[in-house]
Order: structure tokens, then C-alpha cells, then sequence
């Protein structure tokens, strides 16, 4: 928690106490930590001298902001036009149940968290999933196994089973 | 160092990679090279060159807008061809070393084509016919010269027209934009002579310049591309507006979605600022000009102008009345100039060939080039610029290679979740401001999606509805509420719960919502059903009375079917692949869709080999022959036959 603030205190620079940084400020938060908290959100108004809830009003306006954590591998199917004629649909169910998780969900032992994303500019590679970093084109069904299968951590168990 | 200096030592640069003693190779790393892989292409091409010792450079590059055939990479040697090479994989890469960089041989079965043009020439490739078509303006450096290195958009002619400018009244600079019949590219098409004219009379010192860089339409990427590839010309055209309108600040809004474009226009910033070109008294002028990247949050509100500023100001983006307009009262309730990404990129070639040259392009109301996004069912997929008053056949024929596969065309969706549907017997429509307006789409940012026969045009209808009704910001209540009625009736209709006499209440509401909104979303969000109805009515009807999705698309109305005579028998590829258990066998060994258990995922459809294609998808549900099921195998166990 120390860490947190310390980490927060860091962003709150007295250049930016100003309205207009507000966004940036919550931009970076969730770059830094992931997610936003309440108590980000709590230290951001009292830096911008300005209520509570217009931060809340905010940050729950804009898609970006996300107040939960991402997985460790955070899924985004896109559902942009090009990717939903393309089967886009299809692919995102296939990863929610896949993952067993609903979309804007994550995982219960963190690793995958799943999202939709309206487009990523991608649209010649049509439907496009992005995990982490990495971009995966033209995905179908049975693919997005395929694809899991590599990212997933091989858990004895799991392999036993086999 | 003077202008004139900082254009030798680009010259001389730009001479010593592109007509130097080694061979140059030019690795396409936009968004979409990327996705396709291209950083292990210049991972390989530096290991590879190493490796052999062989004398190259290495340069990243945007994207030339052939985005299906990424990655792109392309070859310039001294004194021989310059050749371009299509879907290049890290394993080619050695092939190419030997073949070209080392030796004589330019691969040619590896070879897209040549490439001809640069240094200020629109770059083409004359094997592929569908340039014939383009006209590249703004697109003419895209994919040839480095996004992060300012001194090849000097070489190839960039800032030549902001020193031009500088010597130049800003009247008079606007009266060369009034001249050019420049339209605003962000889709409205108001006139940007006007507008800049309008923010240079009002009353005020502190005025401000923003470039609308929030291209939030799903199946639009032009500007993404322009930023990502030749991000110069954007903040020249910019500084010129600034200097034209007088004012100080600048700000780049753009979406966050866009990592890699913010990145290279960061660098694009800095390196102006380094060589003067912004910043304080720009090329000894006395005139200073600052540029700030301001990014989005992820609300396609935001792309209206109002909605846009108010973000910039850290508020919610929510438009206002128009009004007094932003060249009275914007930002901070200054008057304020604000441009779209490609407007402020046409500004310097206007400036430079003088606005009469750029009026020659076009047609009579709409002037100069259009970019547009090719994305859908098309063969070639990427961008595309074409002079105004090209058509939508062209464009999706020529350009975009027709429709793939053996499919047919159906419909073009043009100017994002805005735009409107246009069927076949419109392809004949020119692609300017006031034809596709007339025709009931509008050119919006230039989105264009081809779409076929397998497409369910109700459920594209439903697809940007209810991508529009999340986006509503709610502030007016026609768009909120109306835009949700208007979901709720599509729901219905491809549910198969839909009544007749929806259809027309789709239109009448339709019709409130554009009458009772502020911005441009609203104004504009019943278009793709609006227009679905006008041209594709039967497919409604079909939905509602026989209960038919004639594209076999629309869940509730389709149901997976394996042909009997097709199945070969001891495949099992379906059952594999069903995540549900729902395919079993029948005495025969023939698979059967159990369909109380199909949640109609469509993976058996995609596994099924090609030769048997047995799987089809049946609409109405009821159309489904019933067979006798016999329990479904266990999916684990394969060798009990």
C-alpha cells in the first residue's frame, strides 16, 4: 500500500494540477497499476482540488478506464466492423468459453482476462484478437484453442490428466 | 543552421541511403505489417546481414497500404531495380540476402513488383494494376520514406511550404486554401478556407489549432496510417494553420487505441522542434508555434468537435449546441481551429503546387483525393486514394480486386457505424461529399466495407447500432433512448420475434432521432438501418414472416446441418472440434448435429475438410431435416470405432 502511494505520488507532480491533466493522470494510473482503484481516484481529486465524483463521473465515462485488474495475459477480441463480418462474433465466444470467463471478466488464478474492443485498425486482418503485446490475425474458433494452448502455463495436473 | 542547410544535409542523407553504394531495404512495421509479423522480418534481416557480413541498410518504414500483403518489404539497390517483396516471413529472408543484397538475382518469384516514384513522386508499383486507379497525394511517401526520421520528408520536398508560407500574409495563405476548394476530410466536408478565415477574424488573442486524430469508426485507419507513415506533413499543415489563423498552440487529440502512431508522432514532434521547424520563432520568423499530443480515452463521442474539446479540457465529452461554433468560442472558450489528420496533410501540398492545381483534382464540388480504408469482403484490403468523383465500383473492382472467393457482392457500407449500406445498383455513385450524401451514406471518415452474399445486412444494421447506442453519450435523449428502440426492434427482428409493422416504425423513429440530435453521431446513427430498409427491405421481411435469415447468419433463425451424402464417414474432425458434445453418429457412422445441444459456434463448419464440406447452415430452423440420433459419442475416447 506504501508502495502505492509512493508510486501514485510520483504521477502527482505540481505541473499537472490542472483540470485538463485529469485525464491523463487516470491514463497513466491504469498504465502503471493496471487497473483504477477508489483510492487512486480518492487521491486524484484531493490533488485536483476537485469532488470525488467528478473523477468517478470520469473515468466511468470513457471505455478505456477499467476498475478491475487485467490478467496476466489480458485478452481483447475486436468487434470492429470488418472483424464482426468476418466471424468476430464467433471468436469471442469461443474465447469466453475457452477461458470460462465473461467478457470484461478475468480469470480466477489471474492469468487471462477477457475484453472486446470496438477496432483495433487492423481491419485487413480481419477478425483480430490481441494478447499482451502481440497481435493475432485472421482467427477463427478453432484457432483460438490453438493459440491458448501456447500461452498457457502447462500445470501438472493438468498434463497428468493427459 | 538556415533552412537551405537543413535541406542540403536531408538531401545529402537521404542520397547516401537511396542512391548510396549498399543496398537499402525498407521494412514495412505500421500497425498492420506488425500483426502480420514484420519485426521478425527485421529481427531476421539484421541477424541474416550480420551473419553474412553483407553492407546494408536497414530502415523501418509505414505502410503503402497494401495491408493483405504484409509484410512488405522493399529493396533498393544502387543502379539495378527496386524491388518490392509481398508476405515476406523470416525464413525468406536468407533467400533475399543471397539473392539481392549479396548477389544479382532479385527473387523475382518471391517479387511483388517494382517500385517506381519518391523523392516527392507518389510511390507505385506499375505490376499492379489497381494504381492506375489510385491517385496519391497524401499517400505519396507512405511505406518509402522513415516515419522517425524527419529529414526524408525534407528530402522529399517536406517543409518547403512552411518556409514558403512564413514569406506569405496568412490572407493570402487562406485565399490559396479558399482557391483549392479544400473540404474538411473528417467527413462533414465544410469548407476549410472558411473556417480558417473565420478563426482569424474572431476577436481574441489566444487562439488555438487541433488536429482531430480520433478515428474512432470500426473499419476506418487511414489516419492511423497517414500518422504511423509520413507523420510530418500532418504537424507542417498544422504549423501553417497555426501561423494562417495566429495562433500559438496546437494540440493533437488522438485515440489511445493507437499506440504505435502516438509513439511516431512523438518522434515526429521532437525532431521538428530539434531542427526548428516548431517550437519557438520557427525558421527565424519570429513566429512560434507548440504542438501537444492530447489522448483519447476510448468514447467515439469524442469525435465531434464539441465532445473533442471538452475532452482536451478533462471533462466528459459531450458535444454542445452549435452555436457559437469553435472558431468563436472552443477550447477554454477561445476561438479555436480544428482540423481533421488528412485536411491538415493536404494544407502543404496546396501550399506548395498553389491551390489551383489542387482544384484540378476532383470533381466539381469535392476537390482533391479521397482516402479510404478498405476493409471486408474485398481481394485487396488496405488503402486506398483515389481522385474525388471516382466510383464505388472502381473502388471495390479495381482497386479493391472485387469480392473474394466465388462470392457475391452484396452491399458497401461506406463512412463507419454512420455511413449506410449501398447495394449493387449504386456502385455507379460517384465518391464525393454530395453524391453519397444523396445516395444515404455519407463519406464520414472513409470506412469502406465490402460485404457479400454471406452477410445478413439486418444484422449489420444491429452490429452499428449497437455499437452507436454504447457510444451515445446521452445527452440528448433521442439518441439515447431512440438508438435503444431502435436495438431493441433489430434484437427482435433477427430473434425472429420481430412484427411488419416494425419496418416502418424503424424509419419513423429513425427519422426523429436525426431531427432530435445535437452532433454528428446522432444525426447519423440510424443511417445503416435507414438505408438497410431502403435497399434491402426484403431481407427485413424475410426475418419477420417466414422466419428466415437469407444470409444464414442471424443465430436464432440458423441451424448447422451435416449433408449425409457428403459425410465422409470416418472422419472425425466435427466431433472433435464441437466444444459442446452436440455431434454424434448415426448407425451408418454418419455425423449428426444433435441441435438441442448446438449452441451454433460454427467450429464444425471451419474443420470440416474442404473436399467433404459437408456442413451447412440451414435457415428457417425448422427447414432442418429431423434424423434418427444415436448417442453422441464421448469425446475423449478415439479409438473405440
Amino acid at each position: 500500500m506504501e508502495e502505492l502511494d509512493q508510486q501514485l505520488a510520483e504521477l502527482l507532480t505540481p505541473n499537472r494540477k490542472d483540470r485538463r491533466h485529469l485525464v491523463s493522470l487516470l491514463q497513466e494510473v491504469q498504465r502503471k497499476f493496471g487497473y483504477i482503484t477508489k483510492e487512486a481516484m480518492l487521491a486524484i481529486a484531493d490533488f485536483l482540488e476537485t469532488p470525488g465524483s467528478t473523477v468517478y463521473g470520469i473515468a466511468t465515462f470513457y471505455n478505456q478506464f477499467r476498475f478491475t485488474p487485467l490478467g496476466k495475459h489480458p485478452v481483447t477480441v475486436c468487434m470492429g466492423t470488418a472483424c464482426h463480418l468476418a466471424g468476430g462474433r464467433l471468436v469471442l465466444e469461443a474465447m469466453a468459453r475457452e477461458l470460462d470467463i465473461e467478457v470484461g471478466g478475468i480469470a480466477s488464478d489471474h492469468e487471462f482476462s477477457l475484453d472486446r474492443v470496438a477496432c483495433v485498425g487492423c481491419c485487413a486482418l480481419a477478425p483480430v484478437v490481441i494478447i499482451g503485446d502481440s497481435v493475432y490475425p485472421r482467427m477463427t474458433p478453432p484457432k483460438v484453442e490453438e493459440v491458448l494452448v501456447c500461452i498457457r502455463p502447462v500445470s501438472l495436473d493438468e498434463s497428468e490428466k493427459q | 543552421m538556415t533552412f537551405e542547410e537543413v535541406q542540403k544535409q536531408a538531401k545529402s542523407d537521404w542520397d547516401s541511403l537511396y542512391h548510396g553504394e549498399v543496398p537499402h531495404i525498407l521494412i514495412g512495421t505500421a500497425t498492420c505489417g506488425r500483426a502480420a509479423g514484420a519485426l521478425a522480418v527485421v529481427e531476421a534481416f539484421n541477424k541474416e546481414l550480420a551473419r553474412r557480413s553483407a553492407q546494408a541498410t536497414v530502415t523501418e518504414v509505414g505502410c503503402i497500404g497494401l495491408c493483405s500483403l504484409e509484410p512488405l518489404v522493399i529493396i533498393v539497390k544502387p543502379d539495378s531495380f527496386t524491388v518490392c517483396y509481398n508476405s515476406v516471413t523470416p525464413q525468406m529472408v536468407p533467400t533475399l540476402v543471397e539473392g539481392y543484397i549479396l548477389g544479382d538475382d532479385p527473387c523475382l518469384e518471391l517479387a511483388l513488383g517494382t517500385v517506381e516514384g519518391g523523392e516527392g513522386e507518389a510511390v507505385y508499383i506499375p505490376e499492379l494494376p489497381r494504381f492506375e486507379h489510385e491517385h496519391r497525394l497524401l499517400l505519396r511517401n507512405c511505406g518509402y520514406i522513415g516515419p522517425g526520421n524527419i529529414s526524408h520528408y525534407i528530402a522529399s520536398g517536406g517543409y518547403g511550404s512552411l518556409a514558403k508560407a512564413l514569406k506569405m500574409e496568412p490572407t493570402a495563405i487562406i485565399g490559396e486554401i479558399k482557391r483549392s476548394g479544400l473540404r474538411g476530410r473528417g467527413g462533414a466536408g465544410f469548407p476549410t478556407g472558411t473556417k480558417w478565415e473565420l478563426c482569424r477574424n474572431a476577436p481574441g488573442q489566444t487562439k488555438y489549432v487541433i488536429c482531430n486524430a480520433d478515428e474512432g469508426d470500426p473499419g476506418a485507419f487511414m489516419d492511423r496510417v497517414v500518422l504511423e507513415s509520413d507523420p510530418q506533413q500532418v504537424i507542417e499543415g498544422m504549423v501553417i494553420a497555426g501561423y494562417a489563423v495566429s495562433a500559438r498552440e496546437g494540440f493533437v487529440y488522438i485515440r489511445a487505441e493507437y499506440p504505435l502512431a502516438i509513439e511516431r508522432l512523438k518522434v515526429a514532434l521532437e525532431q521538428a522542434e530539434n531542427l526548428g521547424l516548431l517550437g519557438d520563432n520557427i525558421l527565424g520568423s519570429g513566429f512560434d508555434f507548440h504542438i501537444e499530443i492530447a489522448q483519447g480515452a476510448g468514447a467515439f463521442v469524442s469525435g465531434a468537435e464539441t465532445a473533442l474539446m471538452m475532452a482536451i479540457e478533462g471533462r466528459r465529452s459531450m458535444p454542445r449546441p452549435r452555436p457559437p461554433f469553435p472558431v468563436e468560442s472552443g477550447l477554454w472558450g477561445k476561438p479555436t481551429l480544428i482540423n481533421n489528420v488528412k485536411t491538415y496533410a493536404c494544407v502543404p501540398l496546396i501550399l506548395g503546387h498553389g491551390g489551383g492545381w489542387f482544384a484540378s483534382i476532383g470533381t466539381e464540388g469535392s476537390k482533391g483525393t479521397a482516402l479510404f480504408a478498405l476493409a471486408g469482403k474485398t481481394v485487396n484490403t488496405g488503402l486506398a486514394e483515389v481522385a474525388m468523383g471516382t466510383t464505388l465500383h472502381e473502388l471495390i473492382f479495381d482497386i479493391g480486386g472485387g469480392i473474394r472467393g466465388e462470392k457475391q457482392f452484396k452491399a458497401v457500407q461506406i463512412g463507419g457505424p454512420s455511413g449506410g449500406c449501398l447495394p449493387e445498383s449504386m456502385l455507379q455513385t460517384p465518391v464525393d461529399f454530395d453524391s453519397l450524401r444523396e445516395a444515404g451514406a455519407i463519406m464520414g471518415s472513409g470506412g469502406v466495407i465490402a460485404m457479400d452474399e454471406d452477410n445478413c445486412m439486418v444484422d449489420a444494421a444491429k452490429f452499428f447500432l449497437d455499437f452507436i447506442q454504447s457510444e451515445s453519450c446521452g445527452k440528448c435523449s433521442t439518441c439515447r433512448l431512440g438508438t435503444k428502440q431502435m436495438l431493441d426492434m433489430l434484437e427482435d427482428i433477427t430473434a425472429g420475434k420481430g412484427k411488419i409493422e416494425d419496418i416502418d416504425l424503424l424509419v419513423e423513429l429513425g427519422e426523429d432521432i436525426k431531427d432530435g440530435s445535437l452532433c454528428g453521431l446522432g444525426k447519423t446513427a440510424p443511417n445503416p438501418a435507414l438505408t438497410t430498409i431502403r435497399y434491402f427491405r426484403d431481407e427485413y421481411e424475410a426475418h419477420i414472416v417466414e422466419k428466415r435469415c437469407p444470409a444464414r447468419v442471424c443465430k436464432e433463425l440458423t441451424a448447422y446441418y451435416i449433408l449425409p451424402e457428403k459425410c465422409e464417414r470416418g472422419c472425425e474432425h466435427c466431433v472433435l472440434a464441437c466444444p459442446v458434445e452436440a455431434i454424434g453418429n448415426t448407425e451408418k457412422g454418419i455425423k449428426v448435429i444433435d441441435q438441442t445441444k448446438c449452441t451454433k459456434c460454427g467450429s464444425c463448419e471451419l474443420v470440416c475438410p474442404p473436399e467433404y464440406n459437408a456442413v451447412v447452415r440451414l435457415s428457417p430452423v425448422s427447414s432442418v431435416p429431423s434424423p434418427e440420433v444415436k448417442k453422441p459419442k464421448k469425446r475423449h475416447k478415439k479409438g473405440t470405432k
